[in-house]
């Protein structure tokens, strides 16, 4: 690989000769390479070749040939290439052949602006559609579970069960109790100020119960597991597994969504249960270390605050978003294209989508009890 | 150095998942500029025999040898540097889905040489015009058939211009005039670059049309039967098994005993 490359031209009247000379391969430094355009004028009728002191050469050497000789066979100049080596004509020969044509032409270049924005809103009307078909699935596949001839596997059922609820205790209970922690800081400040300390207890209690317990334990599922049911399913698309469901006669729905979704939907309400728990227990800890309340007063205070009433709010809300995070991890590894690439898409796209109705979920929900006094 | 030096030497190779032996007592040699086909039934370890020559597994016993050189006594650099000189292609491609078929080809181009970007393009574009698919640099994977993938996964395993070639599987999943396209293909390529070829592969009429030289897994004993062409193994083999896989016979018992 030392002997560098060399390209002599000669020329014998109307016919020139091109002479490679040493190594023309992908891993040889680059060598001058003489404008060729030029060498047609005066024009010539011939081009030939000599390789017999080519060391070795690659692909390297082909694309420098295929350029010379498109040049040359677009100004109608015969090709002699009778001083190829073999293999290189035979390649050549090979580049010629184009036994499938890309359907069309290239492909299409990048729309305008406005092109743009229309493909987005007719992607959005598109997507918006599909969610409304997928809920009506949903809702066929749940009669058909209610009837009991929903197919799946009870197994896989425990499995979710144990996955959304036991396997994501240890993460929900850190995350609450640090949220309760926060609202009590965030409240002492306000409230030391009125000399209204003790209120903190209800503000933690309602807090938690209210919104934090089912919102937190919702958006932490929702990267937990509605992504893994995002990826499960998307792999499941990847591999024609879904496929196989289908033509034996088994609905994906049934026996893919029902299981993850019921556990997940069961599943919320405990979970957000005990965060609300795990957030007043927070709370308490800075209400009696902070703000010097006696723990029997702070626990009485709290249990005056919450009633049934706000429990019931926080707990509807989490079975509501259980649904939601089921729903959106489901339908987008449902959609899921055929590559790893569109698994990953569906995997985010899931988690996005889930943490977006929570939260839209969960203010339509703030404004509906607020109406009707709850 | 010499040509009686195999290019790719197997001593002695046993492979195995944990303690379970897939095949043992391995020992062939593969010469500079063969076709060889790796042969046996569905599950005897012909892909995993790959796996162990192209790095991704390492020989519970024995060795492997690449001009002569220890493959896994190699550091880590060395072995980079011998799977560079080999392309693989994948049962199914293995193109990676969030790059274009150009991208997929360019990429060991632009990791490991110095050529500019419009060569790179150029090559990109000779490749994929060797393989048939001219103009189809801008697709994604997805975007083209199980066919044209598998092509696409040939230029991408031609891109460096290495000097052997393994192929898994190469016609598996393709129509018998695809498959005896991409043999004539492979031939061609063969012919003109010089590379030494190793397929897995228990497609007759490929193994007929290419093979040169070939090493025989057998399930049973949990070893090769036999190594040689395939061609005159198909006549003058004296085990029955190697007869009746190339010959496609059922195996029934009768049929092997009068031989």
């Amino acid at each position: 690989m030392t002997t560098e490359c060399a390209l002599q031209t000669n020329r014998d009247r109307d016919r020139l000769c091109l002479t490679f000379l040493g190594s023309w391969t992908i891993h040889t430094p680059l060598c001058a390479i003489p404008a060729i355009h030029p060498l047609f004028s005066p024009p010539v009728t011939t081009l030939c070749f000599n390789t017999d002191n080519l060391n070795e050469w690659d692909s390297r050497l082909l694309i420098e040939l295929s350029r010379i000789i498109d040049l040359a066979e677009s100004q109608a100049i015969t090709v002699d290439n009778q001083g190829l080596p073999p293999g290189v004509r035979n390649l050549l020969q090979l580049t010629k052949q184009n036994k499938d044509k890309p359907s069309a032409a290239e492909k299409t270049t990048t729309p305008g602006f406005l092109a743009d924005l229309g493909n987005h809103t007719l992607g959005f009307l598109r997507e918006s559609q599909e969610m409304v078909i997928f809920t009506g699935e949903i809702i066929l596949a749940y009669s058909r579970f209610f009837l009991g001839r929903a197919r799946f596997l009870k197994e896989d059922f425990f499995y979710f069960l144990y996955d959304c609820g036991p396997q994501s205790l240890p993460i929900v209970t850190l995350i609450s109790f640090l949220v309760g922690v926060i609202l009590a800081f965030v409240g002492a400040v306000q409230l030391k100020m009125f000399g209204a300390d003790i209120y903190i207890a209800d503000l933690v209690g309602l807090g938690m119960t209210r919104e934090m317990g089912a919102m937190m334990a919702a958006i932490i599922l929702a990267g937990r597991t509605g992504a893994a049911f995002a990826a499960q399913l998307g792999t499941m698309q990847v591999n024609e597994e879904i496929d196989a469901l289908k033509t034996m006669g088994i609905s994906p729905m049934d026996f893919l969504v029902i299981p993850r979704m019921t556990a997940l939907i069961m599943m919320m309400p405990l979970l957000a249960l005990w965060a609300d728990f795990i957030g007043i227990l927070g709370g308490f800890f800075i209400g009696c270390l902070t703000l010097d309340i006696s723990a029997s007063l702070y626990y009485e205070q709290t249990i005056k605050a919450i009633t049934l009433n706000h429990f019931s709010v926080g707990l509807i809300k989490a079975a509501v978003f259980g649904y939601l995070v089921a729903f959106c991890g489901c339908l987008k590894g449902i959609q899921c294209g055929r590559s790893a690439s569109s698994v990953g898409k569906a995997t985010t796209s899931a988690v996005v989508t889930a943490i977006v109705f929570i939260v839209m979920a969960d203010a339509a929900f703030t404004f509906l009890f607020n109406i009707i006094g709850v | 150095m010499t040509s009686a030096l195999p290019l790719i030497d197997v001593q002695d190779l046993t492979m195995a998942y944990g303690d379970f032996i897939l095949q043992q007592n391995l020992t062939f040699s593969i010469a500079k500029g063969t076709i060889f086909a790796i042969m046996g039934e569905s599950g005897c370890g012909k892909s995993t025999l790959l796996k162990h020559m192209i790095g991704l597994k390492r020989p519970a016993i024995g060795t492997i040898h690449y001009y002569g050189k220890d493959f896994w006594k190699s550091s880590p650099q060395e072995q980079i540097q011998l799977l560079q000189k080999a392309g693989i292609l994948y049962q199914s491609g293995a193109l990676w889905s969030s790059m274009t078929v150009g991208d997929n080809i360019a990429l060991p181009l632009q990791q490991f040489t110095d050529l500019s970007p419009k060569i790179i393009t150029e090559l990109v574009a000779l490749k994929l015009a060797l393989v048939g698919l001219k103009g189809f640099a801008d697709y994604f994977p997805s975007e083209i058939s199980g066919g044209m993938r598998k092509r696409a996964g040939l230029a991408r395993a031609m891109a460096l211009d290495p000097d052997i070639l393994f192929f898994d599987e190469p016609s598996a999943g393709l129509d018998p005039i695809s498959s005896k396209s991409l043999d004539d293909l492979i031939l061609q390529l063969r012919d003109s670059l010089g590379a030494t070829i190793v397929m897995v592969t228990h497609e007759l009429p490929s193994i007929f049309a290419l093979a040169d030289d070939s090493v025989f897994l057998d399930t049973e004993t949990r070893t090769m039967l036999t190594t040689g062409n395939p061609k005159i193994l198909a006549k003058e083999s004296d085990i029955t098994k190697v007869r009746q896989f190339l010959s496609r016979n059922a195996l029934s018992p009768e049929k092997g005993l009068q031989h």
